[in-house]
């Protein structure tokens, strides 16, 4: 009852891709929430499901290679899991939008940008031409795009990456969408245009209240971007808590091993630390904790059944038995 | 180990711009890389550092010789390699071998990995099989897989041991030299570190020297011994690994800093966030070409470039403010 | 020795690895195309062995049993299963020995044709410059020649035999494989594996044979599959004009071409070597794109 103003409500989501090498997990229980105006930062590394969790939210797992087999997305008081393709079809880019993270391939090569930034605007809400054009201007001076009486006549290929990330990111935000998810955005940008497109994605955010899901492995990112972090590992969320608060007491293993393991600034670490093995074969996760095999603090019950979730503190949790064990 | 192992004097690669199919006029030139010059010493690693469009490839490339400098001169183990002939070229490639970005794209998919492993020593043409199957060994080992690792196909591996391998054919023909062209840039956060460690300990047993490429700053401040800031086909500024992170001076330096670290939320509130894009390197600005985007640029620098000058003991910045 | 990470996920254990070739290709085979291997694999029988699979001599006339119907037509007789010709040959035996034919000329044809169009694919996609021109310009002369028309003309000049009949489709045949292999080339030399091979000190040609031709092998594969289809086509073509294997030598071509005057009261004399021309090339064609699909995601994993 205390989270029905919540704007996103995941409860424990399961996708499952059908493969000849057997059944992939890729999503397995994943639950969290999402406020108006709050960032919610995804980490984890590849195969951790932190992407197939947000493809499955808006629905774009095809069948019959994977499918979501269980649980429940809850936006606006509808399961968005029960809608059909075309209220679905309806609610993307209008009220949920999704920015991916290779901006190159993100653009239609052949279509000029005003062309493509205008789409939103012609499917979803219906403007004449003219108001359509002022619109993208409008967009596109918001994402800070210089000269967008120019740009619009020009093509995905005259623009540099940081530009173009902020062209589909304007496309994304044509119709203010409620929610804005974000998959990896700045991993193919340069570090200082980073720091400018997360600076602009939060101004556009406190404007209009957007509320984000940021996916990423960078920790720097969620430090700068999130207000809270859920850390994944093969399919489920292990750890979940505010940003300060994760940076502050990381208590899971597989967080603490992460953190430490990256190289850090200034730090004077001859050897860094590092996560034994490999990270896991989604299609056969070992039994009990995924995490079990490469942690460094691994107890017998590890290996049996997985950890319930715990709570460290108010919206902290995570799952490990050490926690459980009073640890 | 203060002997120079490479040395890198007024190193420039401009790319012509033509017009026309037939009569090809020249009408410009890509600046890539103009002028830089850096001393790796032995047995250490320089890094270089900087974002797309720096030049920080085109200058590896140009190290390892695959593309041929414009001007300038590169001096290996005292030699001017520079503009060496074929047959000498292929004489000096076993001493200078390299570890590129992306371990899918690295090792050929139809080859087993023993035999990528050997294929530098077998090129060389001067061991036996008996001797190559120990070195694929040895070399196996000291990269930490699995003596059996060498009858599988790349694809069997995941990223991040692939990675292992091409280290593994990078030390076959015992170089002396490793170019590091963003070897984990492409592996997950948590093999990273792995990888990094493996290759600094073969840089403290074998002694070998490394030119490592990095955008990311924190990998190379972790590994380099000195670091050097390219922008724009320029060096800005070059300095020990410690007192970069300590006393950054060229403001690319303390932007490009600002926006690396892995902070914690805490420490968000002097961000240096740079205005505008990088320009083209066809037209880049007059004078110092940061200038457009520099926080603290004045008159001079749209007029003049800045030389390096020296700040500190192995500190170098090119800056009008000082 | 300082510590190293050893990785102790590669599990596959030498004694497993095996074990598991046999168990690999009995699975392997179990996915294959049944209909096209199925008639390919008759046809690669008869191809060889059909010597011992003939009832009857494809060469001797039998003026008394002219035109004889397939058996289970009225008129027919179980002696010649599939019916006789105006020469009274049994149609069967000469269906067999043409698979011979087409299956001689046809592999001679795809080999000889792919190994030039490899080599020439590899020079002009690695080496590039001048020799690429070249050798492109003259692929697109030979790709923009009217096939047929070409093959008469060549014919015409050196006179009809199994053997010129081969050098001509060779001949017109080596450009479309140095086309797509050429293609190929350039795709893969911008692998980084080739950027280290030269660094090690690679030769040239130690490059395109050890490091770009194993690549490119796949597509070399499937291309031959479905040239094999063409090849006997054409030879089925040409030796409809006259202009292929001489008679009397059975080819499937020129069996159709004999029966083209009885085709409305023995029909049977073009029906079966069309329907044998049909078939092989019919599952060459679907044998050569399931093996596109089956060959080319797994390669390409790079």
């Amino acid at each position: 009852m205390t989270h029905s103003h919540n704007l996103l409500e995941v409860k424990d989501l399961k996708t499952h891709f059908f493969t000849r090498r057997g059944v992939v997990k890729a999503v397995d229980g994943v639950s969290f929430h999402l406020n108006r105006g709050e960032t919610l930062g995804l980490v984890g590394e590849s195969g951790s499901g932190k992407s197939v969790t947000c493809f499955s939210i808006i629905r774009l797992v095809e069948k019959p290679a994977g499918e979501i087999v269980g649980g429940e997305v809850l936006f606006g008081g509808d399961n968005l899991l029960d809608l059909s393709e075309k209220q679905m079809d309806a609610l993307r880019g209008k009220n949920i939008s999704m920015v991916l993270q290779d901006p190159m391939t993100s653009l239609n090569p052949l279509f000029t940008i005003g062309f493509q930034v205008s789409e939103p605007y012609f499917i979803h809400q219906q403007l004449g031409k003219k108001a359509v054009r002022q619109k993208v201007q409008e967009m596109l001076k918001n994402l800070r795009i210089p000269s967008p009486e120019l740009r619009v006549h020009e093509y995905p290929h005259q623009m540099s990456g940081g530009m173009r990330q902020r062209i589909v990111s304007a496309m994304a935000l044509a119709c203010r969408p409620q929610i804005l998810i974000a998959d990896e955005p700045t991993t193919a940008l340069d570090v200082t245009i980073q720091a400018q497109y997360i600076r602009l994605l939060k101004e556009i955010q406190q404007q209009s209240d957007l509320a984000m899901i940021i996916v990423t492995h960078d920790f720097g990112i969620v430090a700068k971007a999130c207000d809270r972090v859920a850390v994944m590992y093969a399919g489920k969320i292990v750890e979940s808590a505010s940003t300060m608060e994760l940076f502050d007491y990381p208590t899971h293993p597989y967080t603490i091993a992460l953190m430490n393991s990256l190289p850090k600034m200034g730090a004077k670490v001859k050897r860094l630390y590092t996560i034994e093995g490999q990270p896991p074969d989604l299609s056969a996760l070992p039994q009990g904790c995924s995490f079990a095999p490469r942690c460094p603090q691994a107890i017998d019950i590890c290996s049996k059944e997985y950890p319930p979730q715990s709570i460290i503190r108010d919206g902290h949790t995570m799952s490990c038995w050490l926690f459980e064990k009073g640890n | 180990m203060g002997e120079a192992i490479l040395e890198v004097k007024g190193l420039k690669k401009h790319y012509p711009v033509t017009k026309g199919i037939i009569l090809m006029k020249q009408t410009g030139a890509i600046k890539a890389v103009d002028g830089i010059d850096f001393t790796i010493k032995k047995g250490e690693t320089f890094g270089l550092v900087g974002e797309s469009g720096c030049g920080k490839t085109t200058t590896a490339k140009m190290v390892l010789l695959q593309e041929e400098a414009t001007e300038g001169t590169i001096l290996f183990q005292g030699k001017d390699i520079t503009h060496l002939p074929p047959a000498e070229k292929r004489k000096h490639r076993g001493l200078v071998q390299a570890v590129f970005q992306d371990p899918y794209s690295s090792l050929s998919p139809r080859m087993k990995v023993g035999r990528i492993i050997a294929e530098p020593i077998v090129i060389q043409g001067n061991a036996t099989n008996g001797e190559i199957k120990q070195r694929i060994a040895e070399l196996l080992d000291l990269v930490g897989l699995r003596p059996d690792a060498g009858d599988l196909f790349p694809h069997e591996f995941s990223g991040g041991q692939r990675q292992r391998v091409a280290i593994a054919r990078a030390l076959a023909s015992n170089p002396s030299f490793i170019v590091l062209d963003e070897p984990v840039s492409a592996l997950d956060v948590s093999i990273r570190a792995q990888i990094m460690n493996l290759l600094m300990d073969i840089q403290e047993n074998l002694k070998v020297s490394y030119l490592l490429i990095a955008h990311d700053l924190a990998v190379v401040q972790h590994m380099s011994e000195t670091i050097g800031v390219m922008y724009l086909g320029k060096l800005v500024e070059i300095a020990g690994s410690e007192d970069l992170h300590l006393h950054p001076t060229h403001p690319y330096t303390k932007a490009l800093l600002s926006a690396s670290l892995a902070a914690h939320p805490r420490d968000l509130k002097e961000e240096i966030v740079l205005k505008g894009e990088v320009p083209s390197p066809l037209n880049p600005p007059t004078g110092c070409w940061f200038h457009p985007r520099c926080p603290e640029a004045r008159h001079i620098c749209a007029v003049k470039v800045p030389q390096m000058i020296e700040v500190g003991s192995n500190h170098k910045v090119a800056c009008h403010k000082l | 020795m300082t510590s190293l990470v050893l990785d102790k996920d590669i599990d596959r254990g030498t004694e497993d690895r095996h074990q598991s070739i046999v168990r690999k290709i009995l699975i392997w085979m179990r996915r294959l195309p049944v209909f096209p291997v199925l008639i390919l694999g008759i046809f690669l029988i008869c191809g060889i062995f059909g010597d011992f699979l003939i009832s009857q001599d494809p060469l001797r006339n039998n003026l008394k049993q002219v035109l004889t119907p397939p058996f289970w037509q009225e008129g027919g007789s179980t002696d010649f299963l599939l019916g006789t010709d105006h020469l009274g040959r049994d149609i069967l035996s000469r269906l067999i020995s043409g698979a011979s034919v087409s299956l001689q000329v046809g592999f001679v044809v795809v080999i000889f044709a792919g190994a030039i169009g490899v080599i020439f694919g590899l020079i002009a996609g690695y080496l590039g410059g001048k020799a690429d021109t070249i050798i492109m310009r003259t692929c697109d002369i030979v790709l923009s020649m009217p096939y047929m028309m070409v093959a008469i003309a060549l014919v015409a000049i050196l006179g009809p035999s199994k053997n010129n009949l081969v050098i001509i489709l060779v001949v017109l045949g080596w450009a479309g494989y140095a086309r797509v292999l050429r293609s190929e080339v350039l795709r893969v030399k911008e692998g980084d594996f080739v950027h280290l091979a030269v660094l090690a000190g690679a030769s040239k040609i130690r490059v395109m044979a050890v490091h770009i031709f194993p690549n490119i092998v796949n597509t070399l594969i499937i291309m031959a599959t479905l040239q094999l289809g063409s090849v006997i086509i054409a030879e089925a073509g040409l030796s409809f004009l006259g202009l292929g294997v001489p008679p009397p030598e059975p080819a499937w071509g020129s069996m159709c071409a004999d029966g083209r005057d009885y085709m409305f009261d023995s029909w049977w004399i073009s029906f079966w070597p069309g329907l044998a021309i049909m078939l092989v090339v019919l599952s060459c064609n679907l044998l050569g794109d399931w093996l596109r699909v089956r060959l080319d995601p797994k390669f390409r994993q790079t």
